[in-house]
């Protein structure tokens, strides 16, 4: 931890601008086993986990993006993995979740509140007004590059909890992230909340977000919501005015 | 690559969206679905930014419900209108780098075979003329020298299609074209005889216009190559806008090519022909066993 040569860049939130520079190019590091990566300065683990809790707590809209090693169940291990993500999702009050499923170039439209892509993650965390978000469960070269994207664009704070060697471009990262460590998380979060952190948000567990979450967590079949207008004979509710034309001089 | 992929891990099918939750439930992973199915089930493919009437789309879709093992199966492709769509499609996609897409999926289709003893991958190489008889060219000729076993789908436009209306080896000669205002100064590249040559195992030529001998060469052509060699699909797929074809025209276009030059022609090697006609064999027995069964 102490060999490791100092930098004055920071990794902290944006905008800043629409190319940042890699901040492995700046002279951030990659924490070991035991540490974590705040704002591209390596810390203790548990001081890395306690700054993501309190961004979660106390930022607007925190969000969880499971990605696709962690949201389809590739083993008995995901399905493990995938109980303990969700005991922190519920400790984290007014929390969403948003997931990328997997890595399609999601043209020519996507759904911002259902779905989060590494094409153009700003999107997705503009639409909702994300100010808190964390990546779990993403291939490091998407996460990477999404990563980037969002302290591009976006005023969002991000946390990578990586399986493998932690991110540079996340403003709080840890490495070698495994259903032990997703404990520790949950634990500080519990922590930070006894020890006076008053969250953004009241009352416990997770808000849904999107037409299609909000009536599958109701237990009902989701309908889009155009299918809606359709079956209660509202068909073609914005087909009149491009059939009419749009009028140029309107104001 | 796991038949475990299309099930989400424990509490997350509800926070996926609505779109996944069909492939999930409805999707074409785990069976083989048929043309006539067509509007009964969630498709790999869906929404495309490809154009209006777009043959190229119809065929892709098509290949989509064709693929005999959908969720063992990865798309190998290269710049060009094609993939735009191909790319949206819920299998895996690798974007192999202009020329060398065939290259590519060779070694794709080795590590897969390495990776994966007992279980059969598909690899199916799907590209433009250009991205495989002009600049892909070496590496399409060597795969098949070599016997690559995947399957190489030429989706035949007749031209650059997405950069403005450059000829491909691929244009009919005379072709006048936006970029080639004096015409096409070469005949059309013969790749079908081209393959032949080189050794593959089965050829086909192919239109737009009969959706379900479009599904059972694409099966067939897949077959064959996991178990005798490389197979080579020439398939015409015209580009409406740079040929400025009517859109509700394009099929009555495909049909009219398909008469003058492009006519249904397939063709086996020996070892392919003795491989089909077992299958074929042992498949009808299956159907009888499942007919007393019932």
């Amino acid at each position: 931890m102490g060999n490791k040569k100092k930098t004055q860049y920071r990794v902290v939130t944006g905008p800043e601008g629409i190319l940042p520079p890699a901040a492995t190019l700046m002279g951030i590091s990659l924490p070991e086993e035991g540490e974590g990566l705040v704002e591209g300065e390596i810390v203790s683990e548990a001081e890395a986990l306690e700054k993501a809790a309190i961004a979660l707590l106390t930022r607007k809209n925190p969000t969880l993006f499971p990605g696709p090693l962690v949201l389809w169940g590739w083993n008995d291990h995901t399905d493990e993995k995938a109980k303990y993500f969700f005991d922190v999702a519920n400790e984290l009050p007014g929390i969403r979740i948003i997931p990328m499923p997997d890595y399609r170039p999601i043209y020519p439209k996507i759904d911002p509140e259902a779905v989060i892509n590494p094409c153009h993650p700003n999107l997705t965390v503009l639409h909702n007004k994300i100010e808190a978000c964390v990546f779990i469960g993403v291939h490091c070269h998407y996460a990477s590059i999404t990563l980037k994207i969002i302290r591009a664009g976006t005023n969002c704070y991000t946390i990578a909890l990586c399986a493998e060697a932690g991110h540079e471009d996340a403003m709080a990262s840890v490495p070698n992230f495994d259903i032990e460590k997703l404990i520790r998380f949950k634990d500080t979060i519990i922590k930070v909340k006894k020890n006076g952190i008053k969250p953004l948000y009241e009352g416990l567990g997770i808000v849904p977000t999107g037409w299609s979450q909000i009536a599958s967590l109701k237990g009902k079949t989701p309908i889009k919501p155009e299918e809606e207008l359709v079956e209660a004979g509202v068909s073609g509710a914005f087909s009149n005015e491009l059939e009419s034309g749009l009028d140029d001089n309107a104001e | 690559m796991s038949l475990k992929t299309i099930r989400p891990a424990t509490g997350f099918k509800e926070y996926l969206p609505k779109e996944y939750q069909d492939l999930i439930d409805d999707g074409p992973f785990l069976r083989q679905r048929k043309v006539s199915e067509l509007g009964s089930f969630k498709e790999a493919i869906e929404e495309h930014p490809m154009c209006a009437g777009c043959a190229m789309t119809l065929f892709i879709r098509l290949v989509f419900v064709a693929l005999p093992s959908l969720e063992h199966t990865v798309i190998c492709g290269t710049a060009g209108c094609g993939r735009l769509a191909i790319t949206q499609g819920a299998v895996p996609f690798v974007y192999g780098n202009y020329g060398d897409t065939n290259a590519v999926a060779t070694g794709l289709k080795r590590g897969l075979d390495i990776r994966f003893k007992d279980q059969p991958k598909d690899v199916v190489v799907m590209a433009g003329d250009g991205g495989l008889a002009d600049i892909g060219f070496h590496a399409v000729m060597h795969s098949w020298f070599r016997k690559e076993k995947f399957t190489t789908i030429m989706l035949d436009n007749e031209v650059y299609g997405n950069t403005g209306g450059q000829d491909s080896g691929m244009t009919q000669k005379g072709m006048v074209m936006k970029m080639a205002p004096t015409g096409k100064k070469f005949e059309k590249m013969d790749m079908l005889g081209l393959a032949k040559t080189a050794g593959v195992a089965y050829t086909a030529r192919i239109s737009t216009t009969n959706p379900t001998r479009i599904a059972n060469t694409i099966r067939k052509a897949v077959l064959i190559a996991r178990e005798v060699g490389p197979t080579f699909i020439q398939a015409y797929t015209s580009c409406n806008i740079e040929y400025a074809i009517p859109t509700p025209k394009v099929i009555d276009d495909a049909r009219d090519v398909e008469k003058d030059r492009y006519g249904f022609a397939e063709y086996f090697s020996d070892e392919a022909q003795s491989y089909w006609d077992e299958s074929e064999k042992e498949r009808k027995r299956l159907r009888k066993a499942a007919k007393k069964i019932k």
